[in-house]
């Protein structure tokens, strides 16, 4: 039935290998027993829980797990490379019939079906390229960082199955597979972040990302289920393809608001974009990223560069004509959908950007980086600029993979470095008694915890979090390190290129051509058209770019320059260049560091000078082949070269890295010096910086504070120990001071009624008590009485339509 | 073939009917569970009454009423296994002594 | 009653089974001592398995004798024997049963009139006589087009569901 040779049937195989691995490695060789957290084979972690019972997988599982787990990827990888190749080798692949695909019934529903099938056309053979290919080295890295972690097995188990959803989102051709690979992915993304479950903020980190975009998710599926409902069908080609659908769609009123002037793809689109700003984490669902890096750093690699947030962006690429139906961007017409991809897209992006300027954690500087970075794709995909934002999703991930995999080997050294210097110290402790070198050392730490706990403002309720107070070394830090490029060079140099491609460094690297790109599109349209939308978003964008050349520069400087901050710091390393842990940690690196280069040059305008020439004789490559996947009126037209965008890009990278390096790198920090953005920004604004406008605290202070108070005073006090709350109290006292109020205007008449509402309020306190009492045949009850309200509107309508019709 | 379809769908209702209210009124667990096997038997009564009288070429009412019976199969083992644990741990199969939901 | 061709065997079948199967049910929901409601449980499905056959679904029928009344019924007899549920007959309802009466009241008068009555009355006849056979049954459950995938989930499920019920009865580590 499956042919190799054949396209139309290969892709169904590729995200097969990461999750047969998944099942292999869950089911089989996942062998572990529990020991408490305080036995000599856990090592290596700080659990909050002492005795707890955690699982250690056995030797021998590690190793099978890691070959199961390199072998699913591996094959993933080289049918990717076949795909690959024959989808680049079909000349446009895509609108014409060449696109591969096959489908088949899935469920069958009455005379329709769900149908389940691959479809790969342009946008999929690039994804395909890129996803395959960055999981593969995050795994290669995970052998090396995970070597001593004692539950290898089920990490690479997770990540598997992460890999294979991921894969399944790529190659799906109905928006309902889609969402399957995006729901299982939501599932491993909670249960990878929450990998160190015995770390209270590693759980709550993890329940955070899972409920925050589980909010976004269920606005999602009724996107899904409002286009099915008007189309029939969720295929993207027989929506997307299909003019008249399309039409339909937008010439349809939605359902509620549709006197507001909001068509049904307008509405769907909504939607369906709220999806993504959960999933890519734009700004009011931005919260979760930045503490999703609790994870282990493959994850975040996972996370934050190859998977889960390039899913949201590609599948709003892959819906885009129904984002744009109504409207046409490139001459200001925007539809809904646009203008809430445009206005939150460039907020997000100037607005993470302004964060990561502050942030002391070498993990939390890239995760608003990459907020910022997905905005810039947002806003491109807002102003129709849609090669171009998929174009800075291919090169993003490139780099920002390598950059989370540098940051997390630069971790490693740095806990290499403490551990060293533990054993040294302990050795000088039994000589000398009271050590100077120790004393400084431990000021050190006391002082660095300090302003740890208050930058790292993760916790959920302040209030109600034990942290530890015994000082303990953050070997994330920057202000810790300094000077590490001459402990680990070669993941200085590979950070180092990440970093400028972040940046955008002029002509050699990737991020450059791909931001350039967005810039040069909205300057192209606002420049004709002079569309307020267009030259917003270029504003917006090309401040974060510099504020971006900015914080990469900060982030280079005070990692990698300049004297050892800490005596851990003099220590950092990866356990010399031959081991395995140092050879599995830069492989992927200089993988990486290749790609953040060159991915940029296929995506060169034809008419840059001398750049043109050399890479796009006949057209910018990856222009001409990805836009086969959109209907021919929808495709953007090319900007012709135009040197405002172009120097703007040269102006803010060069100047925000070297303003950057001026500040952190000529004249090195000194170690406990302050920040010298303090006196830059204001210490006020520093600190409002630092603690992420407050977001977190502002969530906590609508949405978790009202509803713990819920479950405390309605549920547990008033509810379960029978005691009428303070609220009813409050309601009753109203109504009886209503009450009286009447008694005392019309005594005779309101007596009785008087009485009888306070009365019966308390009545019903009482009797809606019941209504938590853990009583399994209550909540049935309650359901049914639910279910048969409903169906009692139903009957109720039904009749009445009958009787209109 | 004298009995009209909406005979055997006025049994089948009456006996969810029954069966739910069994469900939501006893108080033994072992009687709770027998609620539900009446209301699955109903489902399966409706499956093959449709089957029979409307679609009797294709298999899909008898193969989902032989599919229901599996579930319901799998669901009494799982059911009465979780009552004897339940059991064995607090000496009651009293539905309302099974309250550690509360918050 | 309105039995169209007037009091034929099989409509006298179908009162019989009705009587038992509603009976059944009947005494399942309110017998005190747990043992009969098992047995009254058995006549119920006993009722079913009639339908079935009077449906022709002869196969369903004899699942369902093996099944419900071999199987489930004789589970049900031991988990009340073993939980010694018989002998705690102080009260058979819970403080909501009448809540529960007046919504199983409430759902069936939804059924009757949302799904009952439109068809009421319509005596919709068997589309044909001969109708398909067990073969066809089994045909449909192993095809590859028709059932195949469920039928192996389905067994997966039982193999499940028994793994689990051991896992959980069992006394302990």
């Amino acid at each position: 039935m499956v042919n190799f040779n054949d396209v139309n049937y290969l892709p169904w195989l590729i995200p097969l290998g990461p999750l047969l691995a998944f099942a292999i490695i869950a089911l089989l060789t996942n062998r572990s027993r529990l020991v408490p957290t305080t036995s000599h084979e856990y090592g290596g972690h700080h659990p909050d829980y002492d005795g707890m019972l955690v699982p250690v997988v056995a030797p021998w599982s590690r190793v099978l797990s890691i070959v199961v787990g390199m072998s699913g990827v591996t094959a993933a990888w080289l049918m990717s490379l076949v795909v690959f190749f024959q989808g680049i080798s079909t000349s446009k692949l895509g609108l014409d019939e060449k696109v591969f695909e096959s489908s088949r019934n899935w469920l069958a529903m009455g005379a329709d079906a769900f149908r389940i099938g691959i479809l790969v056309d342009p946008l999929t053979v690039v994804m395909l390229f890129m996803v395959p290919l960055a999981v593969m080295c995050i795994f290669i890295y995970s052998i090396g960082y995970m070597a001593h972690d004692p539950r290898q097995a089920r990490f690479f188990a997770l990540i598997s199955l992460f890999a294979g959803a991921m894969l399944t989102l790529v190659v799906a051709d109905n928006l309902l597979l889609l969402f399957v690979g995006w729901e299982v992915m939501g599932v491993c993304s909670y249960l990878l972040i929450g990998f160190w479950y015995e770390k209270k903020s590693a759980y709550r980190a993890a329940i955070k990302a899972f409920t925050t975009t589980r909010v976004a998710d269920v606005i999602m599926l009724l996107g899904i289920v409002y286009l099915h409902s008007m189309t029939g069908t969720l295929s993207f080609r027989d929506i997307l393809y299909n003019e008249e659908v399309l039409t339909m769609l937008a010439g349809t009123p939605a359902l509620i608001v549709g006197s507001w002037g909001i068509s049904a793809a307008g509405l769907i689109g909504v939607f369906l974009i709220i999806g993504t700003i959960g999933k890519s984490a734009q700004f009011p669902l931005h919260v979760w990223l930045p503490d999703a890096m609790e994870g282990p750093t493959p994850v975040s690699a996972m996370i934050h560069a190859a998977a889960m947030v390039s899913a949201g962006i590609y599948a709003i690429i892959r819906m885009y004509p129904l984002f744009e139906a109504g409207g046409y961007p490139h001459s200001g017409e925007f539809t809904l959908p646009l203008l809430l991809m445009a206005v939150v897209g460039a907020f997000t992006a100037l607005f993470a950007a302004t964060i990561a300027l502050t942030q002391n954690d070498v993990k939390k500087v890239l995760a608003y980086s990459t907020i910022s970075q997905l905005g810039f794709m947002m806003a491109a995909l807002g102003i129709g600029a849609y090669i171009a934002a998929f174009f800075h999703l291919i090169t993003h991930a490139f780099f920002k993979a390598l950059l989370f995999m540098a940051s997390g080997s630069v971790i490693h050294a740095m806990e290499h470095g403490e551990h060293h210097l533990h054993e040294h110290h302990d050795e000088e402790h039994s000589d000398h008694a009271h050590d100077h070198a120790h004393d400084d050392h431990e000021a050190h730490d006391s002082h660095d915890a300090h302003d740890h706990h208050e930058t790292v403002g993760e916790p959920i309720d302040r209030d109600a979090v034990d942290e530890p107070v015994e000082p303990h070394f953050d070997p994330q830090d920057m202000r810790n390190m300094g000077g590490l490029i001459r402990n680990i060079p070669v993941t200085a140099w590979t950070f180092i290129i990440g970093g400028i491609s972040l940046a955008g460094f002029p002509l050699l690297t990737a991020g450059f051509w791909s931001k350039d790109e967005i810039l040069a599109d909205a300057w192209y349209v606002w420049s004709e058209t002079s569309s307020v939308v267009h030259i917003f978003v270029f504003v917006m964008l090309v401040m974060a770019a510099f504020l971006t050349a900015f914080y990469t520069a900060r982030q280079l400087s005070m990692t990698f320059l300049g004297a050892h901050r800490t005596e851990e710091a003099s220590h950092a390393g990866l356990g010399g260049s031959r081991s395995i842990i140092s050879i599995t940690m830069q492989l992927p690196l200089v993988i990486l560091a290749f790609f953040a280069i060159v991915a940029g040059f296929v995506g060169v305008p034809p008419d840059f000078p001398i750049f043109g020439s050399i890479f796009a004789p006949d057209g910018n490559p990856f222009f001409n082949f990805v836009k086969y996947s959109l209907l021919t009126e929808m495709q953007p037209p090319k900007p012709p070269f135009n040197a405002i965008p172009v120097l703007a890009s040269f102006a803010v990278a060069l100047g925000g890295l070297y303003l950057g390096w001026r500040m952190y790198g000529r004249t090195p920090l000194k170690a406990g010096e302050p920040d010298p953005m303090t006196k830059i920004l204001s210490p006020s604004v520093y600190k409002l910086l630092q603690n992420k406008y407050y977001i977190d605290e502002l969530y906590v202070a609508i949405f978790v504070k009202p509803s713990k108070w819920f479950a405390k005073n309605v549920v547990v006090v008033f509810v379960d120990k029978g005691i009428i709350d303070g609220t009813l109290h409050l309601i009753a006292r109203v109504f009886t001071w209503i009450g009286d109020l009447f008694k005392v205007l019309n005594l005779w008449l309101i007596d009785g009624v008087g009485d009888g509402i306070p009365q019966g309020i308390i009545k019903f306190g009482a009797w809606f008590r019941r209504i938590q009492t853990g009583q399994v045949q209550q909540y049935l009850l309650l359901v049914l009485v639910a279910v048969l309200l409903v169906g009692l509107i139903f009957a109720v309508s039904a009749g009445f339509l009958q009787a209109a019709g | 073939m004298g009995v009209p379809l909406w005979m055997y769908l006025t049994v089948a209702a009456a006996l969810f009917s029954i069966g739910m209210y069994g469900v939501l009124a006893r108080r033994n667990a072992v009687a709770v569970l027998m609620g539900i096997e009446l209301m699955l038997n109903a489902v399966n009564l409706n499956l093959v009454a449709f089957w029979r009288y409307l679609t009797p070429f294709n298999m899909s009412g008898q193969a989902f009423a032989a599919f229901v019976l599996v579930v319901a199969a799998a669901e009494v083992a799982v059911g009465l296994a979780i009552i004897i644990a339940v059991y064995r741990n607090r000496q009651s199969v009293e539905v309302e002594d099974v309250d550690m939901l509360k918050g | 009653m309105n039995f169209g061709e007037g009091l034929t065997p099989q409509a006298i079948a179908f009162g019989l089974f009705t009587i038992l199967t509603i009976g059944g049910a009947l005494g399942v929901v309110t017998s005190r001592n747990l043992v009969r409601a098992a047995i009254w449980l058995m006549l119920s499905l006993f009722g079913i398995a009639g339908f079935f056959v009077l449906l022709s679904a002869p196969f369903l029928a004899s699942v369902q004798v093996l099944v419900y009344i071999g199987a489930i019924g004789i589970l049900f007899s031991f988990a009340v024997m073993l939980t010694r549920g018989m002998t705690n007959l102080k009260e058979r309802f819970n403080t909501q049963w009448w809540l529960a009466a007046f919504a199983a009241i409430t759902a069936f008068a939804l059924l009757m009139v949302g799904v009952i009555v439109p068809v009421f009355g319509t005596t919709v006849i068997p589309v044909a006589d001969q109708v398909t056979t067990t073969v066809d049954l089994g045909v449909a459950l192993v095809s590859g087009n028709q059932y195949v995938l469920p039928f192996e989930v389905a067994s997966l499920l039982l193999t499940a569901a028994m793994i689990g019920a051991i896992v959980i009865a069992r006394e302990d580590d």
